[in-house]
């Protein structure tokens, strides 16, 4: 195993020398960094020149200067390692150090948010292949896959920010609104159930009418403006989460599962105060781990209790359940910090910004105000970054899934008599994201590449915009310096991919036997 | 209510593969290629939509190939400046469109169908220009792209070894970059050389996708018995490189060659939004989106348009890629319509029917 990574490491490095080789000397030629300067009247010029010729070492043809930058890497085994300064004299290093973790905050939720839901849409149509919900979720993909992203976030920052801001600032849905709303969700859960014709109607009906009925509460009670869930609804909300999980991941059947899960919401329903006080006299990052750890062992343990045989796939549903809970616990909190949030200075009832990374008018040292101003930072890019990814992960998990449904293995596990939620969670659905897995992980290097569009038009600060100053301005070693990271984590990606691969397989050996 | 539940929806007495035998029968696989695929109602659609918009937007402005080439029917074109129409615009800006599909009495194109920029340029030429501009940089990186990765593809998957060995590491190499980086290094540097001269750049690194695919399609076919059959006839290599290996491998590059293409338009449009493909004075459908991005509050149209239509051609040209991949996949199930079933049904019924009788 470990002569396999070895082995496959060395040719990682041999390719990221290839691609680096390639990339300096093309964009050493194409262009002349002193361009400026040459054409430049000013009396400082020469000697700027001079200057720039000396620290970039201009006068070394390009193949040899690929190979002293190559020197700079290469000392990360001797501890100096560098990746050679900016036109300005400034390490690149510091540069991408600020830059990695902006991009990766930008691309990690909507990763997470369009794996899940693609993934979920996607196993849906294919179940319901060649129905109205398959036909509508195949053209919107497709949709979304044609759509270029700059074009996307113009309309979000108009639409979802702009307008939706002024929406709160009286928080009342108008009644077209409300019956658009309803007759949309009509039609989604009716295609997505599906049945015969009177079946169609009946939760057409019954979702557009508790949909109207919902939002009209919404808009009388005045929720937009002051949201929150409250105990009460957040116990609801849990109950529905125990049996939706216990429906997915176990069928009602299985008592214990469903005990266990409906336990995590009662619970919940105990602690709520008490957690309440935490969040509120010791905020911060290290307090919420700790109470996340606790309900994952709270978790695992109220399933042991409930459980006598086959306790993994009664511990996988508390989990789930208790994870959702406390994800709520979250979203409740950030709903009570809302109202004090947009009535600063720095936001002025208008919440969800347009632009940039952060807020820095915001009064420092409120640890739930920063996290709730980062949430809403996150709002437009995370949208339209999951609007644009989403599409491939449904076009590929229906694919996959189809595939193999059609898999002997499957006829077989329908013949010994399964339910049918067993063939397709536990046959079926764990085939199908073994090939998902591997188009996760190296999608997700690629999105750092598509970030590059994203950043521009939200003015983040990241990758993406030292991408843009290094090609603007002809600074090769800051260029290489954004390729060297986004292709080491390619090309790192594709290894844990491998890997991956075969840890999910027993079928695929990466070792061969002797 | 089970969620999970499967209606079966198979009339009783015709099995599916009745219908499936029938249609392969006494077919040549292009012909059933063919049929599946004008049978993809999402396909046929989008060539249709596509061609339209092929000649619509290369006629009005026309096209011009070394001299020859005619003026098209558009009275304006992309670079004269008209006076602002400021009647019946909304907010007291000039150059509002006058395309108006409603029937009335302003129906019809107008005089400014897309209305006008800001410096009273006829949008309606800017758009046609800029969607010329696409479609070009389209079908060029596909061809450039396609050649490209069918050729190292077929050379390396038929050859093998140290020549594989070769030629797959140096599609590693343009793989790890991605393309967005080394499309803007390429046309930050040779945007102003034209836009021909950028999509044959941008077509020699798109290829690599392509290429491992039809490796992959040639290490499996040249074991196949019919090429070891025109080995020992004498065949050259060229001969069952492109006569007997390429045909049976034609699915999966033109696939991959549409995929290419519906990539390239959004690559172009991403680059030239960043200002690193189709520079000023010429004209792109991405460059005027970032052009007019910030006017979208007061000159909305400035916006809308140039977005559809990228989008109508993108779209048009994956659904066309999907229908092509169904039609080539030997595994794949074509939908049976109730309608069909139904007849068939009819069909067997009366057949027992007679042999009873």
């Amino acid at each position: 195993m470990f002569a396999y990574i070895g082995r496959r490491i060395a040719i990682l490095l041999v390719i990221l020398f290839g691609s680096s080789f390639l990339l300096y000397n093309l964009a050493a030629i194409s262009g002349d960094p002193l361009e400026g300067l040459r054409g430049s009247t000013d009396p400082k010029a020469k000697a700027q020149i001079a200057a720039l010729v000396r620290t970039l070492h201009l006068n070394v043809p390009p193949p040899a200067r690929y190979f002293m930058w190559l020197k700079g890497i290469g000392g990360i085994f001797t501890g100096h390692f560098t990746l050679g300064t900016t036109r300005d004299g400034n390490p690149v290093s510091t540069y991408l150090n600020s830059a990695i973790p902006t991009t990766i905050r930008l691309i990690t939720m909507a990763t997470v948010v369009a794996i899940i839901m693609g993934i979920a849409v996607g196993i849906i149509s294919a179940l319901r292949q060649y129905s109205r919900f398959d036909y509508a979720m195949t053209f919107v993909a497709f949709l979304m896959y044609s759509l270029p992203i700059f074009w996307v976030a113009v309309l979000l920052k108009e639409y979802l920010a702009i307008n939706f801001n002024n929406f709160l600032a009286n928080g009342k849905i108008s009644p077209a609104w409300i019956f658009s709303a309803a007759i949309i969700s009509g039609f989604f859960w009716a295609a997505l159930i599906s049945g015969d014709r009177k079946k169609v109607q009946i939760i057409f009906a019954i979702a557009a009418f508790s949909t109207a009925v919902f939002l009209s509460l919404l808009s009388v009670t005045k929720w937009f403006t002051h949201p929150g869930l409250g105990p009460l609804m957040m116990f609801v909300l849990g109950m529905g989460f125990a049996f939706a999980v216990t429906y997915t991941s176990t069928g009602f059947n299985n008592k214990a599962a469903l005990r266990s899960a409906q336990a995590m919401p009662i619970l919940g329903l105990i602690f709520y105060f008490p957690v309440e006080y935490i969040f509120s006299k010791h905020p911060g990052a290290t307090p919420i781990a700790l109470m996340f750890l606790l309900t994952i062992i709270v978790a695992v343990s109220t399933a042991l209790f409930f459980s006598k045989i086959d306790r993994g796939p009664v511990i996988r549903t508390s989990v789930i359940t208790s994870v959702l809970v406390g994800i709520l616990f979250l979203i409740d909190k950030l709903m009570k910090t809302w109202v004090p949030y947009i009535n600063t200075d720095a936001i002025h009832f208008r919440p969800i910004p347009t632009i940039s990374q952060s807020n820095s008018l915001l009064p420092a040292g409120n640890f739930w105000f920063t996290f709730l101003d980062t949430v809403t930072h996150l709002v437009l890019p995370t949208v339209a970054l999951t609007l644009i990814s989403f599409a491939g992960y449904v076009r590929y998990s229906r694919g996959t899934l189809l595939e193999v449904l059609n898999q002997d293995y499957i006829r077989t596990a329908r013949a010994k008599g399964l339910t049918e939620r067993t063939v397709i969670m536990r046959h079926a659905f764990r085939n199908t994201l073994i090939p998902l897995t591997t188009i996760i992980v190296v999608d997700f290097a690629s999105i750092i590449g598509g970030a590059i569009i994203t950043e521009h038009v939200f003015g983040w600060q990241g990758m993406g915009t030292l991408f843009n100053t290094a090609i603007n301005n002809y600074d090769l070693n800051l260029l290489m310096g954004v390729f060297f990271v986004t292709s080491s984590l390619a090309v790192l990606a594709n290894l844990a991919a491998d890997l991956l691969y075969s840890a999910l397989d027993p079928r695929i050996r990466v070792v061969g036997k002797k | 209510m089970n969620f999970f539940k499967r209606t079966p929806k198979v009339l009783p007495g015709v099995a599916d593969s009745d219908i499936f035998n029938k249609e392969t029968e006494g077919l040549s696989q292009s012909q059933i290629v063919r049929g599946r695929f004008i049978r993809h109602r999402g396909a046929m659609i989008s060539i249709f939509v596509l061609l339209s918009i092929i000649i619509f937007v290369f006629s009005a402005l026309g096209i011009k190939i070394l001299g020859f080439g005619y003026g098209g029917w558009w009275k304006y074109n992309s670079i004269e400046m008209t006076p602002l129409r400021s009647d019946g615009c909304p907010g007291g800006l000039g150059g509002c469109p006058t395309l108006d599909l409603l029937p009335g009495k302003n129906f019809g194109l107008g005089d400014h169908p897309f209305g006008q920029d800001d410096i009273g340029r006829d949008y309606f030429a800017l758009v046609m220009r800029g969607a010329q501009r696409s479609l070009l940089v389209m079908f060029v990186i596909g061809i450039v792209a396609g050649l490209i990765g069918t050729v190292i593809g077929a050379v390396s998957g038929y050859f093998r070894g140290w020549i594989d060995a070769v030629l797959m590491r140096f599609n590693d190499f343009i793989i790890t970059i991605p393309t967005i980086i080394i499309g803007s290094v390429i046309g930050f540097h040779f945007g102003n050389k034209g836009v021909l001269f950028l999509a044959v750049f941008l077509g020699l690194f798109t290829w690599s996708g392509l290429a491992r695919l039809v490796r992959g399609e040639f290490l499996t076919l040249r074991e196949r018995e019919f090429v070891d059959a025109a080995r020992v006839a004498g065949a050259s290599n060229r001969r069952i490189i492109f006569k007997h290996i390429l045909p049976n491998a034609v699915g999966v590059i033109i696939v991959s060659i549409t995929l290419i293409m519906s990539g390239a338009i959004l690559l172009e449009s991403a680059l030239s939004y960043l200002g690193f493909g189709v520079v000023s004075p010429d004209v792109s459908l991405g460059l005027l989106i970032s052009q007019y991005q910030d006017s979208f509050t007061t000159r909305p149209w400035l916006f809308w348009y140039p977005g559809l239509f990228i989008i109508v051609i993108s779209l048009c040209v994956n659904f066309i890629g999907d229908g092509l991949r169904d039609a080539f996949d030997p595994r794949q199930r074509r939908r049976i319509s109730r309608k069909e079933r139904s007849k068939n049904h009819d069909l067997t019924t009366a057949a027992k029917a007679g042999e009873i009788n």
